[in-house]
């Protein structure tokens, strides 16, 4: 089981035609993702490099493939409203891995999804989301999968799903950050741990699923026995995704917050990652969250290590 | 993106706050005509101000009320030609070159005044408080029912109703109400208008009661504004008053080669991708006891030249006596950064140690590179592991 995506999802690419949405539609095609098609304002009945349809909108690429998620790569003016536009579609899973989204344009486009309860965002400004699949051939870059769902700009081979983890215990991951959930990610695959599906929430202040709707999914689906949560400085999610754990988590959670060392008022790279006040620092989520009973990592080396004491695994060795 | 008060008064102007008169200079003469206008005009004191990015300007002396002419003669001789030292800026100071020069006003009343962004719930949210012309921070710590709040409805911004709402909540009076209002509004239309993230007047003032202001006058004093660096594509205008002489030149530079670069104090350089692994560098250095001297993500699809030009400006900061490189590789490429390290060895030239660990993508192909040019990188190591990457790097500069 997995959560949001699948094996049998259809995915398009909103910015098919652009480097980027080119790039990674390939990508996700070589992962064994379901690609039906693309968007590219004025380039529909034309194909891609893939033999994948293109259409003009993503109304007319619903219709003509069915599909119920997309991956977003529109430049930054236009990203907000392609995320509404998808929304008005009927598509159910919406993933903006566009980086530079004005603020404003979040702002309205969460206000607009309201209206669309069926459709979740993920992201912007994130890896995007994945669903393992089986490796049927091959090891580390070269190898294959199959019945997976990579949705973004992952590496997927670092990624195990749960049918291949060698000690049968697999997790969930929620992160603010692209490369430290492949640490995360590669870690856990490392120490024979299983992921059910991977979720990059994004690194901008305002953004769609939070860690506490993701949290409460992993709850219910029975094949995630634990979750990973990474965070960052900056705002003050972690902290009310902590007091949710407290009450409602009934599954091992490790964690890790980055930005210990970062100085405050400055920006770190992602738009929300800056500290304002005291709430915002890595040191005062931590506190919470390990009040609320999460196991969380001193060190970014050592999140496998931190999910499988959670799980109760015995490893070998520490740092 | 910050700019100066006195661009901020102007905008704040335009949006339709009230302000009270005055002007920004830059010479001594231009400061002392405006500060003469004003005091004929009527005004018992005027306010000159150096207009830099650092706070602490007034215990360091470049805040000063003035009453005549000579005093302002003085305050703007002794600002504009003595550089500014406060805990905020660096030790050697900040130069001064341009001042604010204000009426002053007397005041009877102080309060807070905000919209920002409001993350939780995905819109904007109104702050103000009476507990004005203070640090903000302070009141919410020590008494937050002080902090008054009202959200905003992410497409509508704030409505009158509301602005009324939490002008009679400060406790308001009179035609003060329609004046507080007045000015909440303004700070609203500048926000979206503008795509600022932030907009605060602190402290918004009421003036003692007068014969022309039976009610006394609702005042903006000062205000900080900050932009969505997202946004400025379509802000021309506020990107044009960003004051490159208050930004760190080689963040500047970098950010013209796509990498996000922020300086700090220690002496351990990283070169990582990706922004929370980069700052989870950071942080892994200092669990190892070591000082990381910069946060530096080369982003996702850098390439080598860009990388290289990060070699270089690590490697310019003279503080630097050891780089880590850390990269996991996904839409990155490890043998772009094994290129890289050798293309800096001969451009730039590492005579610091260099640990480098990778991970990911094409990694293998890196790895060879490395291998082979290892006599052209006396000063490298390769790590295993994040960890043994930290410690080796640490161990290497504390030698």
């Amino acid at each position: 089981m997995s959560i949001l995506v699948n094996g049998s999802s259809k995915v398009l690419c909103q910015g098919i035609t652009g480097a980027s949405g080119a790039f990674h539609t390939r990508g996700c095609l070589d992962y064994g993702t379901r690609m039906v098609g693309g968007v590219t304002p004025g380039k529909g009945g034309q194909t891609d490099a893939n033999q994948l349809p293109i259409f003009n909108t993503v109304a007319e690429a619903v219709e003509a493939t069915g599909a119920d998620a997309t991956m977003i790569f529109v430049p930054p003016p236009f990203a907000g409203e392609a995320i509404i536009e998808a929304a008005d579609a009927g598509v159910k899973v919406i993933c903006a891995i566009t980086e530079g989204i004005p603020t404003q344009d979040m702002v309205r486009a969460r206000a607009a999804l309201a209206g669309f309860p069926e459709s979740v965002l993920i992201g912007p400004n994130c890896p995007g989301i994945i669903t393992p699949g089986r490796r049927v051939a091959g090891t580390g870059p070269t190898a294959t999968f199959q019945d997976g769902c990579k949705i973004g700009i992952m590496p997927g081979y670092i990624h195990t799903a749960p049918e291949d983890a060698s000690t049968g215990r697999s997790v969930g991951v929620i992160s603010r950050s692209g490369t430290l959930t492949y640490e995360a990610v590669w870690q856990c695959s490392e120490l024979g741990i299983g992921q059910t599906t991977c979720v990059g929430i994004g690194g901008d202040p305002v953004k769609g699923l939070n860690y506490i709707e993701l949290l409460s999914m992993f709850n219910e689906d029975p094949d995630t026995h634990g979750v990973i949560m990474i965070g960052e400085i900056g705002g003050s999610d972690e902290a009310e995704a902590a007091e949710w754990i407290k009450q409602h988590m009934n599954k091992p959670v490790a964690a890790f917050i980055a930005g210990r060392t970062a100085p405050p008022g400055k920006r770190m790279g992602h738009a929300g990652a800056i500290i304002g006040g005291a709430d915002d620092t890595a040191d005062a989520k931590i506190a919470v969250l390990r009040a609320c009973g999460a196991n969380v990592a001193e060190s970014p080396a050592d999140l496998g290590i931190a999910m499988a004491e959670a799980m109760g695994l015995k490893t070998v060795g520490s740092s | 993106m910050k700019i100066h008060e006195y661009q901020a008064r102007e905008l704040l102007m335009e949006a339709g706050a009230p302000v009270p008169p005055g002007a920004m200079t830059e010479t001594v003469e231009e400061a002392v005509a405006e500060a003469t206008e004003l005091l004929e005009a009527g005004s018992d004191m005027v306010v000159i101000k150096a207009q830099v990015h650092a706070g602490g300007r007034g215990k360091a002396g470049f805040v000063k009320l003035v009453r005549t002419r000579d005093e302002a003669r003085s305050a703007a001789e002794f600002m504009l030609s003595n550089r500014m030292t406060s805990p905020q800026t660096p030790p050697d100071g900040l130069e001064v070159t341009r001042l604010l020069v204000a009426s002053g006003v007397d005041i009877e009343s102080e309060f807070y005044l905000a919209i920002t962004v409001d993350r939780a719930r995905s819109t904007y949210t109104l702050i103000a408080s009476a507990e004005g012309g203070v640090e903000i921070e302070k009141v919410a710590e020590e008494s937050p029912e002080l902090i008054l709040k009202e959200p905003l409805d992410p497409l509508l911004g704030l409505q009158a109703w509301q602005a009324r709402k939490m002008a009679f909540r400060l406790g308001l009076e009179g035609k003060q109400v329609g004046q507080a209002v007045k000015a909440m509004m303004a700070v609203d239309s500048l926000l979206r208008s503008r795509d600022a993230t932030l907009v605060e007047i602190n402290p918004l003032v009421v003036t003692p009661a007068s014969p022309t202001h039976p009610d006394g006058q609702v005042l903006a004093i000062d205000a900080k504004l900050n932009f969505d660096d997202n946004a400025l594509f379509r802000q021309k205008e506020i990107h044009a008053l960003a004051d490159p002489g208050e930004e760190d030149p080689a963040e500047v530079h970098a950010q013209k080669f796509g990498l996000s670069y922020v300086a700090l104090d220690g002496n351990i350089g990283c070169l990582v991708n990706g922004a929370g692994l980069a700052m989870s560098t950071m942080d892994i250095i200092k669990l190892h006891g070591g000082d990381p001297a910069n946060f530096l993500d080369v982003g996702g699809s850098a390439d080598r030249e860009a990388v290289t030009e990060a070699f270089r400006i690590i490697l310019s900061d003279s503080k630097v006596k050891g780089v880590l490189v850390n990269i996991f590789g996904g839409i990155m490429r490890c043998d772009t950064i094994a290129e890289a390290i050798v293309e800096s060895a001969q451009e730039v030239g590492f005579n610091v140690p260099l640990v480098v660990r990778l991970e990911g993508t094409n990694v293998e192909a890196a790895r060879a590179i490395l291998r082979d040019k290892q006599s052209e990188l006396p000063t490298m190591r390769s790590a295993e592991d994040l960890t043994e990457a930290a410690k080796m790097v640490c161990g290497l500069v504390a030698d």
